[in-house]
């Protein structure tokens, strides 16, 4: 497993990592990682000087210019505390990604040691806190998103763990759910025909059942999808996890 | 401008697409409801596998020289080819000493990687293809593209007008009627070739047994009708002992083709030995290295775990968008993606492009029966080609947003400044990253800073 060798967590309070994407686009979605932690008791820092995880440069192979951001990501989280990301794609740049791109590096140490106290958002509040269940209510019909960077982590039986376990809520499947839709940071730019192919036939596979909601532990991907759906002239309501949970607690969908 | 890929994927016809999808589909999804059917935890299967490449590919040094020795032991001769045309040459000197003017040849990537048939055709002597796939290839003067089925990217209509124009019959694009006819011709090369030449799946340093794998039989008709069998093979081929193979070949036949075990599968000790029936009589086993102890020295030596089961093809979505010409090379998709740039040695630039296309989503990771992490060695390509300086059509810079990122102060200021994006049509920006983004997609709206402001006004002070 790609992040197996975590520090257990101890205390109650966690770094928050909001991501860049949500730091630019998304707030509502930070807000609600908040909104959910604190609501299983957690106490949420949010270290004001962090800014993104490095991952678009480790992907375009310029090595030199994601590990100056790795290095201040470091530095910015500082301290013992577990850190929580609600997305899988940074969580798993943070422990595997990084990880690799210092292998030679003399600070590698440092950063694997952030790795392993750094978790998705499922992934701790169900392995992290041990907290197996969700309670609240949500009258709807969901599809769960497979973000691809959750491959090889424990983010996916979590969602969906805390998803079915929501009052109202029901999980319908979809065809060929492991195959990634195309987003994939800047390939979505760089190869924009094989990406807007593989985000269609996700689109189709998706509404083939309908849901009511698309749901993912990233926002990246729905960017994609969600934009891409939208431009088609169809678009489809795309929330992220940590929104269904929040508005669980306080009876349903809304936004 | 997109990447190559990219542009090829965007040419390719839709029943090639269509076709491609559909087969690889299809044999990804069998190939996992059987390992998941009948292994309890078909992920271990595939680390244990990956852990006897690994040893062996790492121990070359000791088995090669032990498998020289058992080979000799058993009657056949061993040559060692650094480069692909000393292997093409080794071959043809074995042709030439035994006066063999006619081969027929069993599938084996390796003769693909070193163009074999063409240099033997291109020295008088014959070659024919006999695999069902790479005879097609080889009568239309194509390419595989794929590394188990190599006219995945063909329809039978296709394959009856290349038989017609071949007048190997008048049109007919009934499968059973086309693989009848490619049989009937086939059987007369069988019985004038004087050599039969085969790759290896494995060979096991412990027994020096050649074990070869095939759906078709045909690799059993190269060598029972030659007096002379040439085995063609890579020098990352090897495992250590015969138990080794109860792993891999259990895993082979179910990701390659979704079968239990292929059809077909040789285990061949040696030339005939006195007594024996038939079989040939000379056998000659040539070792291929062709840039591969360059890959062992690199940061990329995983891929030499390789089987070639082409699971990887089979599950990516580039691939299956693409199709496998989109890779310009002998090995596509994945596995290809990393191996080819590897073997072009001082070349790597010309296919610096490949390990790019890529979404990174770990699919053919998750599949490689010997869990080769093969978007790690994407990435790592990637790094060596910015580090070459190799220019990357269409990628953005990172430079400056790294000296973004890596400062706060600037990051906060442009996260207000990016409200610029909402007010402004896409098309007056004039960043080509964004441009190709809203060609397909529309753009959320910017709300740079909002959380900050929110997680402030709830809880004073922050850290
Ligand atoms: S890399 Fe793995 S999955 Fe791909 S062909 Fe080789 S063995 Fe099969």
């Amino acid at each position: 497993m790609l992040n197996a060798e975590r520090a257990p967590v101890t205390g109650r309070k966690v770094q928050l990592m909001a991501t860049c994407l949500c730091d630019a686009f998304y707030d509502d979605v930070a807000a609600a990682t908040v909104e959910v932690l604190e609501h299983l008791g957690v106490e949420v820092v949010f270290p004001e000087g962090q800014t993104c995880c490095g991952q678009p440069a480790f992907n375009g192979g310029d090595w030199a210019a994601s590990r100056k951001v790795v290095r201040h990501t470091v530095r910015t989280f500082a301290g013992e505390e577990p850190v929580v990301i609600p997305s899988a794609s940074c969580a798993a740049m943070m422990f595997h990604g990084a990880v690799l791109e210092f292998e030679r590096e003399p600070d590698a140490a440092e950063v694997g040691a952030l790795g392993r106290r750094t978790w998705e958002l499922a992934d701790f509040i169900v392995n992290g806190l041990g907290v197996k269940s969700w309670p609240g209510r949500y009258e709807a019909r969901v599809a769960l998103h497979r973000s691809c960077h959750s491959r090889g982590t424990e983010t996916v039986p979590a969602a969906q763990a805390l998803l079915g376990s929501i009052a109202g809520l029901s999980l319908v499947e979809f065809g060929e759910a492991e195959q990634c839709c195309g987003f994939g940071g800047t390939f979505a730019v760089t190869f924009p025909h094989l990406s807007a192919k593989m985000g269609e036939l996700k689109l189709e596979h998706v509404r083939a059942v309908a849901p009511d909601e698309y749901v993912s532990p990233d926002m990246s991907c729905l960017m994609h999808l969600g934009g891409l759906a939208q431009a088609e002239g169809k678009p489809i309501r795309t929330r992220h996890l940590a929104q269904v949970l929040r508005d669980a607690l306080k009876g349903g969908p809304r936004g | 401008m997109s990447q190559p890929i990219d542009q090829f994927a965007a040419r390719l016809p839709a029943d090639k697409r269509a076709s491609v999808y559909q087969s690889t589909k299809t044999t990804h999804e069998k190939r996992t409801r059987l390992l998941f059917d009948q292994f309890g935890d078909p992920d271990r299967l595939r680390h244990l596998a990956g852990e006897i490449k690994q040893h062996a590919i790492e121990n070359l040094d000791t088995y090669l020289p032990q498998v020289e020795q058992r080979l000799r032991a058993s009657g056949a001769q061993v040559h060692w080819a650094s480069t692909g045309q000393a292997a093409c040459e080794a071959v043809l000197r074995i042709m030439r000493d035994r006066g063999a003017t006619r081969m027929v040849k069993a599938k084996t990537m390796v003769s693909e990687e070193i163009e074999l048939a063409r240099f033997l055709e291109g020295h008088g002597l014959e070659a024919v293809e006999t695999d069902l796939g790479e005879f097609i290839v080889q009568i239309d003067d194509d390419h595989p593209s794929h590394i188990v089925r190599p006219i995945i990217h063909k329809n039978r209509r296709e394959i009856a007008t290349s038989f017609e124009r071949e007048g190997l019959g008048a049109y007919n694009d009934d499968p059973a009627t086309i693989t009848r006819r490619a049989r009937h011709h086939l059987r007369h090369k069988y019985l004038a070739a004087d050599v039969g030449l085969t790759g290896a799946n494995f060979v096991s340093a412990e027994s020096g047994r050649i074990v070869l794998v095939t759906n078709e039989g045909n690799s059993r008709f190269c060598l029972a009708a030659t007096r002379c069998h040439i085995v063609l093979v890579g020098i990352e081929k090897i495992v250590p002992r015969d138990r080794d193979l109860a792993v891999l070949l259990n895993l082979l036949g179910r990701s390659g083709t979704a079968q239990d075990l292929t059809v077909y599968t040789e285990f061949i000790g040696g030339p005939r030995r006195a007594g024996q029936p038939d079989g040939p009589e000379e056998m000659h086993v040539i070792f291929v290295d062709n840039g591969r102890t360059e890959v062992l020295a690199s940061d990329c030596r995983e891929i030499l775990r390789c089987i070639r089961c082409g699971a990887c093809l089979n599950v990516c979505p580039i691939y299956r968008q693409a199709s496998g010409h989109a890779y310009r090379s002998v090995y596509p998709g994945p596995v290809g993606a990393v191996l080819s740039p590897l073997l072009m040695g001082e070349r790597f630039p010309q296919k610096a492009d490949l390990p790019k296309a890529s979404s990174l989503c770990g699919a053919c990771h998750e599949v490689c029966p010997v869990n080769i992490p093969i978007p790690d060695l994407l990435l790592r390509l990637r790094a060596r080609a910015k580090e070459e300086n190799v220019p990357s059509p269409g990628s953005p810079p990172m430079g400056p947003w790294a000296l973004l990122a890596a400062q706060p102060a600037v990051w906060k200021a442009a996260l207000a400044g990016g409200r610029i994006i909402n007010h402004l049509p896409v098309k007056l920006i004039p960043v080509p990253a964004l441009q190709a983004w809203a060609a397909k997609r529309t753009l959320p709206e910017w709300r740079g800073g909002e959380f900050r402001k929110w997680m402030k006004a709830r809880k004073r002070p922050s850290a």
